[in-house]
């Protein structure tokens, strides 16, 4: 794996060797990669359940799979996406990796912490695997009760435990994190000299450590109400279902901000980096992070506008929604500014970055359609709102994770992709996705309700666009998979600093030290100041 | 950070304190004021907290970041009850059922 | 490990200095006790809204609780609280013997709440106080709203329970550091720490006592 002209250095990949040097380890860098490999193989685990529900969507009969297993199938493909892929995707690989380096520390300020996080949600990734094998979940990844405390006869208790244990593993990288930005940071990095995917990781980590526990103790009690039969959600006894949803809200809306700000963080890197220019208005987008996180926190009541909640609250709640559209557009409308007049050079980390911004922006504004009550109430429970949030997810969050992905491969493995190869597949996902998800808009506006195994004729031609979409999409995700495991023994050399980029990480060698940096690493610059890197480079 | 070292007497005091709220909060208990027995409740048991925090965790030699993050933390635990108590405190106020 | 990277107690290797390792591990433990806050809000929330909803039931159901005992086991945890703190004393001043004691004590006055506790939760299944099939409550026709006090009752004091007993087994840790002397003067983050968790499940209960146990005195 590793040839000779990278062996004369010692990196973190070659600092000690066997499989108890890296199950143990407590480098930040090799834990990184323990959690790529966990969450690639749960990513290809929800994604073959979300190849069985396209196919079973490709006709209007339920001629592939019952009812029945119709039902598990979304279940599993939504809770193996979003506890077990999309929670840990960019904040637990390349977070871990890059934010202490990024700031010039050495490590996180916990890495033994660090390493017990990999190892809950290994932990919880068996308890959801053990359900799934046992008969599979059939609730919805919402749990909403009284159906999953009373009546479903599905592994509910061992998925949720699952989902207890890896939501402390989220908690745990969440607390490293905000300790880590408060504690570590290298002499001469001042918070707004910080580059903004450590501002925005930053942020995320406010939310995993506020909202995460809620779900944990939601989840005891659903676990305590199936098992033990105690009765806080049991409407026979006077107990509410409608308290659960907002228990189970009050995390899984800001949830949402957990998937979606690191690779707004992302983003930023990428659009600065392959623009040459420094990211307009900085401070704007910096604390526009900090903003979603705590605008995220004050919303989740639009998720329940349908489900008897109060329509006063309600309203408070549609209103408030609207005001998370203004961090984000701060975010869109800053990046399309930094673009002006910068030197584009249209690598593939920046086609995803356009992605990204195309797809988000769509994302976001059908957000506003249902935020509004009045909309709510016509499209809720239907295929635009998963078409929403796909666009969201996968055009976004996805998006920046394999953009960030490309951006720092050659610095975690000291290889380039294959660059043309890599374009292809960064076109072809961008052109499946929206193929896949365009269509579930109309779908939805339709009248198509989601989570039903069979529909009516007239939807069908709809459908196979979104079935036909997301076969491309399928074989867009394998290529990466592909070339980047070809990279690691036959790409190209890379350099220390590949794309020109700012940022201490690109400072030291590729791949890294163990301890990241010869020495520590003072910090004289503003972030993204690519004249003083010219002037050094030059001098 | 210089650390501090409070003497044993200010934690005896302390001590001797909180023994008296709790029987204090328990003997009120018995005396009807309508609805005045949960505000003097949660009111004794907010200065406890105070004490055991202010006291006992050194909170009071503090930095400043360590009080934000303790803030924070209550204000979040603020926003959890009133906006889901929002809707459970306006249930019923139109006359539509479910609403 | 690179040589110059040797690794002490005192100084883990990815800390520049001794007071950026403490205070590191004071925030962090600080922000834990964040999460810990909104992991019983839940309970605390369930709690205010059927509360709010039911008040009479929960009034006689809270009525069948021995408030004695209860006020006894709130004096009991607020004893280990100040031997705690006198145990983080002993540490500072560097006195390893007093600290040994303080944590013992600790340690006997939190086994004593359990103990407490365990009786309590054994009388309520004795008097059919335990929500499910067979639960009855004398006084009221609401048996449901009954159970409903009960299950909040039994899920708060068993989560709070379970943090007593994973601080009896953290002050176990620390005990049998202690006795190998590795706590000084110097170096005595961990005790401080552990301190820091046991006075937050102290404050929980600070809250646990007067919500589940007076809520009804008044009407006795």
């Amino acid at each position: 794996m590793i040839t000779e002209a990278v062996q004369e250095r010692e990196t973190y990949l070659n600092a000690s060797y066997g499989l108890k040097s890296w199950l143990l380890t407590k480098d930040h860098k090799r834990i990184g990669l323990l959690y790529l490999g966990t969450i690639t193989f749960f990513f290809f685990l929800g994604g073959i359940f979300a190849t069985l529900i396209r196919l079973e969507l490709l006709t209007p009969k339920g001629d592939l799979v019952s009812a029945d297993i119709y039902n598990k199938l979304f279940t599993l493909h939504g809770v193996i996406m979003i506890f077990f892929f999309l929670i840990p995707s960019i904040p637990a690989t390349l977070g871990n990796f890059f934010l202490p380096m990024m700031i010039g520390a050495k490590d996180l300020a916990f890495p033994r912490i660090n390493l017990l996080s990999w190892y809950l949600l290994v932990i919880g990734g068996c308890f959801g695997i053990y359900a799934m094998l046992a008969g599979g979940v059939d609730t919805g990844w919402t749990f909403y009760v009284p159906y999953s405390s009373t009546y479903s006869n599905t592994y509910v208790v061992a998925t949720g435990l699952g989902i207890f244990i890896a939501g402390f593993s989220s908690i745990l990288t969440g607390l490293n994190f905000i300790v880590t930005v408060h504690r570590m940071r290298a002499p001469g990095m001042t918070w707004f000299r910080m580059p903004l995917f450590v501002w925005a990781n930053y942020a995320t980590a406010l939310i995993q450590v506020l909202g995460t526990p809620v779900l944990a103790i939601t989840l005891v009690l659903l676990i305590c109400e199936r098992s033990l039969h105690i009765g806080i959600f049991d409407p026979a006894r006077g107990g509410d279902p409608i308290l659960f949803q907002h228990l189970f809200w009050f995390y899984s809306h800001p949830a949402v901000y957990i998937m979606v700000l690191p690779g707004l963080g992302v983003v930023s890197e990428l659009v600065s980096t392959f623009s040459k220019k420094p990211i307009f208005g900085y401070k704007f987008v910096a604390f526009s992070s900090v903003a979603i996180a705590v605008l995220g926190f004050l919303v989740w009541g639009h998720h329940m506008f349908v489900s008897g909640q109060s329509v006063y609250a309600g309203l408070a709640f549609s209103f408030l929604s609207y005001f998370v559209a203004i961090p984000s557009a701060i975010k869109v409308f800053n990046w399309t500014a930094t673009l002006h007049k910068g030197s584009i050079s249209y690598a593939t980390p920046m086609l995803y970055a356009f992605g990204f911004i195309g797809l988000f922006t769509i994302g976001g504004l059908t957000g506003l359609f249902l935020a509004c009550l009045g909309v709510d109430i016509h499209v809720h429970d239907t295929y635009f709102v998963v078409a929403h949030f796909h666009y969201i997810m996968v055009g976004g969050a996805l998006m920046a994770y394999l953009g960030g992905l490309h951006y720092w491969w050659p610095k975690m493995t000291g290889r380039m992709y294959p660059e043309g190869f890599a374009k292809l597949s960064a076109l072809t996902i961008y052109l499946g996705f929206n193929l896949t998800f365009f269509p579930q808009f109309i779908l939805g506006y339709l009248g198509m309700p989601r989570r039903y195994w069979t529909y009516p004729d007239e939807f069908q031609v709809l459908h196979v666009m979104s079935t036909a979409g997301a076969s491309v999409l399928a074989v867009g995700y394998v290529m990466p998979l592909i070339y980047f495991i070809w990279s690691l023994r036959y790409g190209e050399i890379a350099g220390p600093n590949p794309w020109g980029a700012t940022g201490l990480e690109w400072k030291t060698a590729s791949p890294p030290p163990a301890h990241n940096f010869d020495e520590t690493p003072v910090v004289t610059t503003e972030a993204y100041d690519y004249a003083a890197l010219e002037a050094a480079n030059v001098g | 950070m210089h650390e501090h070292i409070d003497s044993i007497k200010t934690y005896a005091v302390v001590f001797v304190a909180l023994l008296f709220l709790t029987w204090t909060t328990t003997f009120v208990a018995t005396i009807d004021l309508g609805p005045f027995n949960v505000v003097v409740a949660l009111a004794i048991a907010v200065v406890k907290m105070m004490l055991v925090v202010l006291f006992f965790m050194h909170l009071r030699h503090s930095t400043i970041l360590m009080k934000v993050v303790i803030g924070g933390g209550l204000m979040w635990l603020g926003i959890l009850l009133l906006f889901s108590l929002a809707d459970f405190g306006t249930r019923g106020w139109l006359p539509v059922p479910g609403k | 490990m690179l040589a110059s990277h040797t690794e002490t107690l005192a100084l883990r290797e990815q800390f520049e200095t001794p007071a950026q390792q403490k205070e590191a591990s004071s925030l962090g433990m600080w922000i834990f006790l964040v999460t810990e806050v909104m992991f019983f809000s839940g309970m605390f929330l369930a709690y205010t809204v059927y509360r709010a909803a039911f008040s009479q039931v929960f009034s006689v159901a809270s009525n069948t609780l021995n408030v004695v005992i209860g006020a006894v086991n709130t004096s009991v945890l607020i004893c280990s609280s100040f031997t705690m703190v006198l145990a983080v004393h002993a540490a500072q001043i560097g006195s390893r013997k007093l600290l040994i004691l303080f944590l013992i004590l600790t340690m006997l006055l939190g086994g004593v709440f359990l103990g407490v506790k365990a009786y309590e939760w054994n009388q309520k299944f004795e008097e059919h106080h335990v929500p499910g099939p067979t639960f009855h409550l004398d006084g009221t026709t609401q048996q449901g709203q009954a159970q409903l006090f009960f299950s909040l009752y039994f899920a708060m004091t068993g989560v709070h329970a379970l943090h007593m007993v994973v601080g009896v087994g953290i002050l176990l840790t620390l005990l049998i550091q202690a006795f190998a002397g590795r706590y000084t003067a110097e170096y005595n983050t961990p005790i401080d720490i552990a301190g820091l968790y046991w006075h937050f499940v102290d404050i929980v209960w600070i809250f646990l006592f007067p919500l589940l146990y007076l809520i009804g005195r008044h009407h006795h």
